[in-house]
């Protein structure tokens, strides 16, 4: 079997940042695998602009953005597989996972004992159509297979299943990259950023965008896309409006919204027919972890992402999990950052492991499940500390740290579960109130962080907790509730 | 066209005809108003083989089921679909009912159903966690099973084709007439047709036909079901199909596994005026929500992939109507095939394919092929047989589908084979891409592709489901091009 240093599943943004943090930080042999046919990922079907402000300091569109990193990548000569689709990840030295495709796994030729003995730790079982159902051996592995968005089926909305209702990235692949109109008149349902970008594009294309409905009181999206693609374009946002009927029995020919209450079911009497040949959903995205999931790595319940400390490892020791796969990003340039971290740590794993014969990290052995606010089970081992979720915020990332391991500050990224206005987000440190920094407005829509310095983390070197909360200033009420 | 025997309608019931009459030397065509097989009742339904219980004893419905039943495990290995038998617990949740369970018990004694247990409380829970923590007691049924509707319909179409029989799709029937030398004269929007008999299987519209050409009428009311389906990253949720007592509040809705590893949870009951009304309402789904959990705890709901809704055929006297029409010669009714319509197909076919051949004398054919094989699934090899498929067709590494991991060459298998999929639910049915939890989001423009490759016709030309279902309106054309 063919075996590797690092092994990266996933092409796209988080992919190709991790690829090259981890070459520069000394790891030479590695590999990323691609299902696609080209690597970039999805950026390549973005072909508006607004990419790239904090990393390359310009605007750029998304082919030019992940342009950029593959033509790094290539240069520094990094081998990639396109076309390649991974179906299992499993330990080295146990018995691949039960899950129906890891079925061929399980009856592979070479067993998994002689992978450990070549030094990998993992164990990667692909296809594509040149080298077969292949395995290779890896030390460590790299998420970064991104998302996939929430299907229509998934909202429960009534009516009928014509064709021409489409989740708005395939309506985008359709019209940027294989050049077909999904239609002529169109209603969006949901707010994420996909949608507001596509109501544009579709705009610009010649169709008539009717309305966009929001379930929420509020847009999931970035406020710069609601201005740029929709005021821009006179296109109206109805928030807590969500669909109610869908009519046609070949292709979409009308569709019906109503407002909906607290509780956010429809309200009777205030539904709005529309005629459109098209609903284009913009309705959540969910990190694409059904391998981690067979591979028995921990998932939070609510990023849907793996449980991650500061060295963005998942609960599988020398598996490093980052971008969208993780946790759901506004931004690609924080795609990227995150990436770096966890390809310049997966190449540190490599390099402290590579010639031992023992397990070297026993945090695994010693770890403990625990329950945070989340609903995620942590591992805290020793010299962790857990990172909690108080007031207001729904997750964050990573989920514990071990400030031993940290080369730099702590990034801690979280969201919050509803719109505040004039609230403070409040770092507690063991219980100690660290420091609280003010904002004009913080929505579920956009990603936030704090940064803990390494050394503050040490003043408290006792400290087993770090929280972060909202504080609503006493004047501000939280503008809408969940 | 002239044949010795039209079948109208390309369903489950259509389909098992035409296989057992293509063992005798006639002429069969089936005609069907929609672009595929299996397009009606046939697709959207809980996917159960019952094992015939519930059917009053002495009625068409029993001996169709229980002999239905019967056949399902042979026929499966013959044509190649999956079929698992799993059981099912029929649980009751007021004590009060335990009497009524007790004759369904015994009705299924009477019915001939092999196997059926009563098991109280614990019995019930130690089998299946999941049961609502009410349930008094079940009645067990070994017997029942699980099975592709799908790809059983298809399987029997695809055989039938094989041996002989024609099909001919988006053809749909006008009118009925029957000639004075005894032939019927078949009008469709797509040319007319002569038959010595004609077999009435028309799904919701059967009472339609039958009113054509006889006094004595049928009425069918189309009743929805409304369904719920999760991700197969439930499977185990439950094992058994899970149904309820049919009590107060009707007949309840199950809760079973699907033989992909799916739940699926319905339907509601709910009579519709359109024979084409196929669309869920909040009510139902709402309903279906509500009802299963008499059933069991913690579903995990936000598994939901997908929600549709599908018609049974409900005859007024509620039992199947099979076979000769009196005031009409040679005209053969296959109508009122509603629940357990599926688990009777393989009967009803071998009863009325056999009435029709004995009425007119068709000799056995020298030649049938009674089996066919379906599209290989790379999944189901071991890791070299895999990879022998791939080194002798690479198209067999390429993955198409990530949700359900189908390959490329399995969705080419699923166009080319005979009676091809034409649409992307048509290679939906036949090989399950897009029916996953991203259900089609990442595969369907691949998919189209594939399509329009594979029948020479422009992506706007691909539909969802024939007719008028086209996915991508027109190409963008730039300015000046």
């Amino acid at each position: 079997m063919k075996t590797v240093d690092i092994v990266i599943i996933g092409g796209g943004p988080a992919g190709l940042a991790a690829a090259l943090s981890a070459r520069k930080a000394g790891t030479e042999n590695i590999l990323i695998i691609e299902r696609d046919d080209e690597l970039g990922g999805i950026l390549n079907q973005c072909i508006h602009n607004g990419f790239g402000l904090h990393t390359f300091h310009e605007e750029l569109t998304g082919p030019e953005y992940a342009g950029r990193f593959i033509d790094q990548v290539k240069e520094a000569g990094i081998p990639y597989l396109l076309n390649t689709m991974v179906l299992d990840i499993s330990r080295a030295g146990a018995a691949p996972d039960a899950c129906a495709d890891a079925g061929a796994a399980q009856t592979a030729p070479e067993t998994a004992e002689s992978a450990a003995a070549g030094g990998a730790r993992h164990i990667i079982t692909a296809t594509n159509r040149t080298d077969g159902l292949f395995q290779i051996g890896a030390q460590a592995v790299i998420l970064a297979m991104g998302c996939r968005e929430r299907p229509r089926g998934a909202l429960n909305i009534p009516g009928y299943r014509p064709a021409g209702i489409f989740s708005a990235g395939t309506a985008q692949r359709l019209v940027n990259v294989e050049g077909y109109m999904p239609g002529h008149e169109v209603v969006i349902l949901g707010s994420g950023d996909i949608g507001l970008i596509m109501a544009r594009r579709m705009t610009l294309e010649g169709a008539k965008v009717k309305v966009v409905a929001e379930l929420m009181p509020y847009s999931g999206g970035l406020k710069r896309n609601i201005v740029q693609c929709l005021d821009d374009f006179g296109i109206p946002l109805k928030l807590s409006h969500t669909v109610v009927d869908i009519e046609g029995k070949d292709r979409v020919k009308a569709v019906t919204i109503a407002q909906v209450g607290a509780d956010r079911r429809p309200i009777p009497g205030t539904e709005e027919r529309y005629t459109c040949d098209t609903l284009l959903l913009s309705v959540g995205l969910i990190p694409e972890n059904e391998l981690s999931r067979a591979a028995g790595i921990e998932i939070n319940g609510v990023t849907n992402g793996p449980v991650v400390n500061e060295s963005l490892e998942t609960s599988e020791e020398g598996v490093f999990a980052c971008g969208n796969v993780l946790h759901v990003h506004d931004l690609v340039d924080n795609v990227s950052e995150e990436a770096s971290r966890a390809g310049t740590n997966a190449a540190r794993f490599v390099a402290r492991n590579s010639g031992k014969t023992t397990p070297p990290d026993t945090l695994n052995t010693q770890a403990e499940a625990g329950e945070t606010r989340t609903g995620a089970k942590t591992r805290t081992g020793a010299g962790e500390i857990q990172v909690r979720t108080g007031n207001g915020v729904r997750y964050t990332v990573p989920s514990f740290v071990n400030p031993e391991r940290l080369d730099g500050n702590l990034i801690i990224r979280f969201r919050v579960g509803a719109i505040y206005k004039d609230a403070s987000v409040v770092v507690r440190l063991g219980g100690e109130r660290l420091r609280a920094l003010k904002k004009k407005i913080i929505a579920p829509g956009e990603m936030e962080q704090v940064i803990i310095t390494k050394d503050e983390l040490l003043q408290h070197e006792n400290a087993d907790s770090i929280e972060i909360s909202i504080e609503e200033n006493s004047a501000a009420q939280a503008a809408q509730s969940r | 066209m002239m044949y010795d025997v039209v079948i109208i309608g390309a369903g489950v019931s259509g389909a098992a005809i035409a296989r057992e009459l293509s063992r005798y030397d006639c002429n069969v065509c089936v005609l069907e108003k929609e672009e595929d097989v299996c397009c009606g009742t046939s697709k959207a339904n809980s996917a159960i083989v019952h094992a015939g219980y519930d059917c009053k004893p002495g009625s068409m419905m029993a001996k169709m089921n229980v002999r239905g039943n019967a056949m399902m495990e042979q026929l499966s290995k013959d044509l190649d679909f999956p079929f698992r038998r799993n059981g099912s617990l029929v649980l009751c949740v007021e004590e009060e009912q335990l009497p009524a369970l007790q004759r369904l018990y015994e009705q299924g004694i009477q019915d001939g159903v092999p196997g059926l247990q009563l098991l109280d409380h614990d019995a019930a829970l130690a089998m299946e966690p999941n049961l609502s923590d009410k349930v008094v007691a079940a009645l067990y049924a070994p017997s029942a099973g699980v099975v592709c509707p799908f790809l059983m319909n298809i399987a029997m179409a695809e055989n039938a084709f094989e041996n002989g029989v024609d099909f001919r799709f988006n053809t749909e029937v006008e009118a009925l007439r029957r000639e004075e030398d005894g032939r019927w004269h078949i009008r469709t929007n797509n040319g007319e047709y002569l038959a010595r008999c004609v077999v009435n299987a028309a799904g919701v519209y059967a009472d339609i036909f039958h009113n054509m050409v006889s006094a004595k009428k049928l009425h069918i009311t189309p009743r929805r079901g409304d369904y719920l389906l999760l991700d197969h990253e439930t499977e185990g949720f439950v094992q058994h199909t899970i149904f309820q007592q049919p009590g107060k509040f009707g007949k309840g809705v199950l809760v079973a596994p699907t033989i992909h590893g799916n739940t699926l949870v319905g339907p509601t009951a709910i009579d519709v005026p359109d024979r084409e009304d196929t669309a869920t309402t909040q009510e139902g789904l709402d309903q279906v929500i509500s009802r299963s959990a008499i059933s069991v705890k913690n579903l995990p709901l936000r598994k939901v992939i997908t929600s549709f809704a599908g018609l049974r055929a409900h005859e007024d006297g509620h039992d199947f109507v099979l076979g000769p029409v009196e005031d009409a010669q040679d005209f053969y009714d296959c109508a009122g095939i509603e629940s357990p319509g599926l688990s009777s197909a393989p009967a009803i076919g071998e009863y009325i394919g056999g009435m029709v051949a004995e009425r007119f004398c068709f000799d056995r054919k020298k030649e049938w092929k009674a089996t066919r094989k379906g599209i290989v699934s790379p999944k189901n090899l071991s890791f070299e047989e895999r990879n022998e498929l791939i080194r002798r067709n690479p198209a067999y590494g390429q993955i198409i589908c990530r949700c359900e991991n189908i390959t490329e060459a399995e969705i080419i298998d699923a166009i080319r084979r005979p009676l091809g999929a034409r649409s992307l639910d048509g290679v939906k049915r036949r090989v399950r891409a897009g029916m996953g939890r991203c259900q089609g989001g990442f595969c369907s423009p691949r998919v189209m592709d594939i399509l329009s490759r594979e029948l020479g016709l422009p992506m706007e030309k691909i539909t969802k489901s024939g007719g008028r279902s086209n996915i991508v309106l027109d190409i963008q054309r730039g300015e000046g091009q």
